[in-house]
């Protein structure tokens, strides 16, 4: 189980001929994830990595059948991709590249609108559904099969909350990096809902930081409708405002996205959130405990 | 990125946008040229500096003459002025705009910025002009008016019409009010523009509507389409640092503290910064190094902390996913060897391949290069170096 994707994802690499996709994908394949084509206009005929290389998505998909697509594609033409993936109904698209331009992404949102497509990113590490199926560029090595949730907008963050996790014998369902960029594909609420109806799925770690109001948002959302126990961290409680720290979604600005104002309205929806970054997995063990489902989430 | 306000009018003017008449300077005595070619009996000497809160801290004058000019050119060339924007250390005064004084009827404000939960372009307007909109937005949110914009339909005139009537603007200036917010609109998406804010608009006593002042900040990301707006950046706007870090392909904030950081991914540096903080140290920087963790990446970031002397100590805290944690360590070692490094390396390697990357830096055996088993150990001592150097 899971959410968004499992063992029998079938996944395209768009752009996959580019070094960092070739990297990626032996990475993906090396996991089992099942990478069933790539599409590099142009390339159509070739293979690479034992994988069929098409000239589009919807002669990949057709070829294929796969219902997902990740890309590699640099910032320039990213966002054409995307669209290419949408246009050709795939359910989920993840998207690895950093730097597409705000405005294409707003696009993409509106274009995003009434169809089926489950897009996730972009500036994200991807998602991974535990020893079912890794999209992206998280890496495999350092994740516990288990009954915790994670969301993150931070790549790094997330394999550290793995990490510290796994260690504390807490596995993992669905991993999910959303992205560091101000408009993305996919938000907290969205996943949150998912991870709510997921049966397997027991707690949830969210993993936020400074920028708009994506936090506050979920913490109303999760005091009204959360039926697992939530906890958090959040990044930036030093960060100057007006300063962009690494991430383009990252900045405070208007008086908004400050550190202080997420903790405050996570603390306020009763949810725990870690003091540093080497807190998240004490906190999430804490927690389940106080949740009473410390023993069925731990070494399970 | 961000640009002068003079350049901003330049945008805007060529966008049809009113603005007042006027030119930048860089002496006093070019000051004066430009004032009498304007020829009013009320001339506005502005500081161009990139931060906001300009009027409140003496960055703005009116000169009733020649000589006013003169001397309000000679008061503000070269003072280092302090806004609520610039914190403490101000910003040095380098340009001048001087421009034609209007007659101003009304105050207004307009802004088209992104809104990131409706994944749209949001126009806002207000009647409280020239006051700071985060102000009005929380204590009389009421005044403050919204329009989002469909990025398929673009600025709809009926939307444009909506807010002029909604601000209050007399009937007969409504159509040169709505012209003036599409031009500004066509400016934000023509050129990536994160911000674009007339703060204030003023409607004058001659029927006019127009920006007397713009600020225009741009996405980064999509520079590389607008030649012509890279073409007007301001290095000595920019913290020479920064600037520096960013030509060598770092995301590099200085923090102005002195215990340095250099980390892998943004999430991961922003904690860092953080996480020194908790344990009492004062940050010197946010460092996202990226990169693939060699020698070279780790020099250059190790250069840009230790140049200036600020830093008493560097917390290098490495969370090892793809990038292995035996690569890392070498770098690390390598990178201390080509500067010849004395301050402590306090370091924190985790994930891939970490046994093999901690008995690399065991072996080496460096002085000055401290390993540490965990994040907050190693928080805890590098601030307990950098406290007794």
């Amino acid at each position: 189980m899971g959410i968004f994707i499992n063992k029998d994802t079938k996944v395209i690499v768009q752009g996959i001929t580019g070094k960092q996709a070739l990297f990626h994908t032996n990475h993906m394949l090396a996991y089992g994830t099942k990478i069933v084509g790539g599409v590099t206009p142009g390339k159509g005929g070739q293979t690479v990595e034992g994988v069929p290389v098409f000239n589009t998505v919807a002669e990949a998909k057709e070829k294929t059948g796969a219902n997902a697509s990740v890309i590699f594609v640099p910032a320039k033409f990213a966002a054409d991709s995307i669209l290419e993936a949408i246009n050709a109904e795939m359910d989920v698209v993840v998207c690895i590249t950093e730097h597409i331009p705000v405005d294409d992404m707003i696009k993409v949102r509106r274009y995003l609108k009434g169809k089926k497509t489950r897009m996730i990113g972009p500036n994200c590490p991807g998602i991974m559904t535990a020893d079912e199926c890794n999209i992206g560029i998280i890496p495999g090595s350092i994740h516990k099969k288990g009954h915790v949730g994670i969301i993150s907008r931070s790549g790094t963050l997330t394999y550290e909350a793995m990490y510290q996790m796994s260690n504390a014998g807490i596995g993992q369902t669905t991993i999910i990096g959303i992205g560091g960029d101000p408009v993305k594909g996919t938000d907290f609420i969205d996943v949150l809902e998912s991870f709510n109806k997921d049966s397997e799925t027991k707690a949830v770690l969210m993993i936020g930081e400074i920028g708009g109001t994506a936090e506050e948002d979920a913490a109303a959302w999760i005091h009204a409708n959360m039926k697992k126990p939530v906890a958090a961290f959040i990044s930036g409680r030093q960060a100057p405002p007006g300063k962009r720290m690494g991430h383009a979604g990252a900045i405070i600005s208007g008086g908004k996205g400050s550190a202080a104002d997420k903790i405050k309205a996570l603390n306020a929806a009763g949810i725990e959130v870690a003091d540093t970054v080497a807190h998240m997995g004490e906190t999430m063990v804490k927690t389940l405990k106080a949740a009473g489902i410390y023993e069925e989430c731990h070494n399970c | 990125m961000n640009i002068h306000e003079y350049q901003g009018k330049e945008i805007l003017r060529s966008y049809g946008v009113s603005v007042p008449d006027g030119k930048p300077v860089f002496s006093p005595e070019e000051a004066v040229k430009v004032a009498k070619e304007l020829g009013q009996d009320v001339i506005v000497v502005k500081a161009q500096i990139h931060a906001g809160g300009r009027g409140k801290a003496g960055g703005v004058k009116i000169a009733k003459s020649a000589e006013e000019v003169k001397s309000y050119a000679k008061e503000l060339f070269g003072k280092v002025l302090v806004t609520k924007q610039t914190g403490p250390e101000g910003k040095k005064i380098n340009r001048l705009l001087i421009e034609s004084g209007c007659k101003i009827a009304k105050e207004l404000y307009l802004s088209f910025t992104i809104d990131r939960n409706t994944a749209q372009t949001v126009m806002i307007g207000s009647e409280a002009g020239g006051m700071e909109i985060e102000e009005v937005a929380s204590s009389t949110p009421d005044k403050i008016i919204k329009e989002y914009i469909d990025p398929f339909i673009g600025l709809a005139p009926f939307q444009a019409r909506r807010m002029a009537f909604k601000l209050n603007i007399e009937p007969s200036l409504i159509n040169k009010a709505a012209s003036l917010m599409t031009g500004l609109y066509k400016v934000f998406v023509d050129k990536d523009c994160s911000l674009a804010e007339i703060n204030p608009l003023v409607l004058t006593q001659d029927n006019n509507v127009m920006a007397l002042d713009v600020k225009l900040n741009f996405d980064d990301s999509a520079l590389f389409r607008h030649p012509d707006i890279i073409a007007l950046r301001d290095e000595t706007e920019e913290d020479p640092k920064e600037r520096e870090a960013a030509e060598l392909g770092l995301n590099y904030v200085n923090l102005g503290g002195n215990v340095a950081c250099m980390v892998n991914g943004a999430g991961l540096a922003m904690a860092t910064v953080d996480i020194i903080k908790h344990y009492g140290g004062e940050p010197a920087n946010f460092l996202d190094v990226g990169g693939q963790g060699s020698a070279e990446d780790d020099a250059k970031a190790f250069k840009i902390m230790t140049a200036d002397g600020q830093a008493k100590g560097i917390f290098v805290n490495i969370f090892g996913g793809i990038n292995k944690c035996d690569i890392i360590a070498e770098g690390i070692i390598e990178a201390n060897k080509m500067l010849e490094l004395k301050l402590p390396i306090v370091v924190r390697l985790d994930g891939t391949n970490v046994k093999e990357g901690r008995e690399i830096l065991k072996k080496a055996n460096i002085p000055n290069v401290i390993m540490v088993e965990s994040m907050t150990e190693g928080a805890k001592k590098v601030v307990e170096l950098v406290k007794n150097a």
